[in-house]
């Protein structure tokens, strides 16, 4: 026990030993997603997450420690969100030939995911920072995530709201369809990159290439979209 | 070149981002700045690298693997969650759903009316 308690002490052992916490949980539970057949409720993300807090609950290590200790991998959030104009840039061609359609389903499922969220998170009396945290739920988890702090939310609870949104998404995308007769796999794709942004994305291109190509563009728009306009707006109306 | 040259771009444009969300003053994350000007200067180029190329879609296969740290954080907000976990997931089921539907109804209706 004196052992553990001295390898989270100093930065030296912490930090290895944080980024194999991390690393390990996360190639185990994308092995236990891949041999069960890829539920959305086993998200690689999500299991790695609950064994580690399982791992620092039964060790009683304090959460900063180890964030401390695994921020590198943290800051890689950045580069990653930046290099997401990679894929945007490569479906920019539907853009063109679909311009003003795309842009009109884009604002507006951007918009009523986030109006929708607000007005019955208010009705159901979420307290002010759960609310400030929910609003870029449909947003890929980086730009959610600076958007939260940017708002005034946490990020940290940003980061799980924006994880079941994503579940949710992917369970409930072929019963909506059904339901509203959405057979074109353009739209479905779309929507499931504006409404469930990488989650979705993943589930689209199990629906066909041209579904999936939709699909990023729908997070990489929605995601430009929202991060460029939700604080200016939140501002306005003095949110 | 081994990914070095894409792994400075992705970071010069980091750094760009940062820097001109806190010069402008802008309430958006610096990234999102960045990932704006990076698709500025593809479409500017005209191409993409295939060593950016690479390791872009590398970083995106295990985008879910960065935010681990920070999600592991929801473990500091246990509390609020217990209070309002039923509330919060009715509010996510609910309007992710409708911006679901939303987006897919509007987008085959309006690509009905063009040719594809």
């Amino acid at each position: 026990m004196a052992l553990w308690t001295w390898l989270w002490a100093t930065p030296a052992t912490a930090m290895p030993a944080a980024l194999l916490l991390t690393l390990g949980s996360y190639a185990l539970a994308l092995q236990i997603y891949q041999l069960a057949r890829r539920p959305a409720l086993l998200h690689p993300a999500i299991t790695a997450m609950l064994a580690i807090m399982a791992v620092l609950i039964a060790g009683d290590i304090d959460y900063a420690r180890y964030f401390e200790g695994a921020a590198f991998i943290h800051f890689l959030l950045g580069p990653a969100t930046v290099s997401l104009a990679v894929p945007l840039y490569r479906n920019l061609a539907h853009v063109r030939r679909l311009g003003s359609a795309l842009a009109f389903a884009l604002v507006m499922g951007a918009t009523v995911a986030v109006v929708a969220a607000w007005l019955l998170g208010r009705m159901l009396q979420l307290s002010d920072l759960t609310l400030r945290s929910l609003l870029p739920k449909s947003v890929t988890t980086p730009i959610a995530m600076g958007l939260a702090e940017t708002l005034g939310g946490s990020p940290s609870l940003a980061a799980g709201i924006v994880l079941v949104t994503g579940v949710i998404g992917c369970v409930a995308a072929p019963l909506a369809f059904r339901l509203l007769r959405v057979r074109d796999p353009a739209a479905q794709g779309f929507a499931l990159g504006v409404a469930a942004h990488g989650f979705g994305t993943a589930k689209a291109f199990e629906i066909s290439p041209l579904a999936g190509a939709f699909a990023s563009l729908g997070l990489g728009l929605t995601g430009l979209v929202t991060a460029l306009a939700l604080p200016w707006i939140a501002r306005a109306v003095g949110f | 070149m081994d990914g070095l040259t894409a792994l400075i771009t992705l970071l010069s444009f980091t750094l760009a981002g940062q820097v001109l969300a806190h010069v402008s003053g802008f309430p958006i994350p610096g990234p999102v700045l960045g990932m704006a000007l990076l698709l500025a200067a593809l479409m500017i180029r005209g191409r993409v690298s295939a060593e950016l190329e690479r390791v872009s879609a590398l970083t995106q296969r295990h985008l879910s693997l960065l935010f681990v740290p920070a999600g592991v954080g929801l473990m500091t907000h246990a509390a609020a969650l217990r209070a309002e976990g039923a509330s919060l997931l009715i509010t996510l089921i609910v309007s992710t759903v409708l911006a679901l539907g939303a987006t897919a109804f509007i987008l085959q209706r309006l690509r009905r009316g063009q040719t594809t």
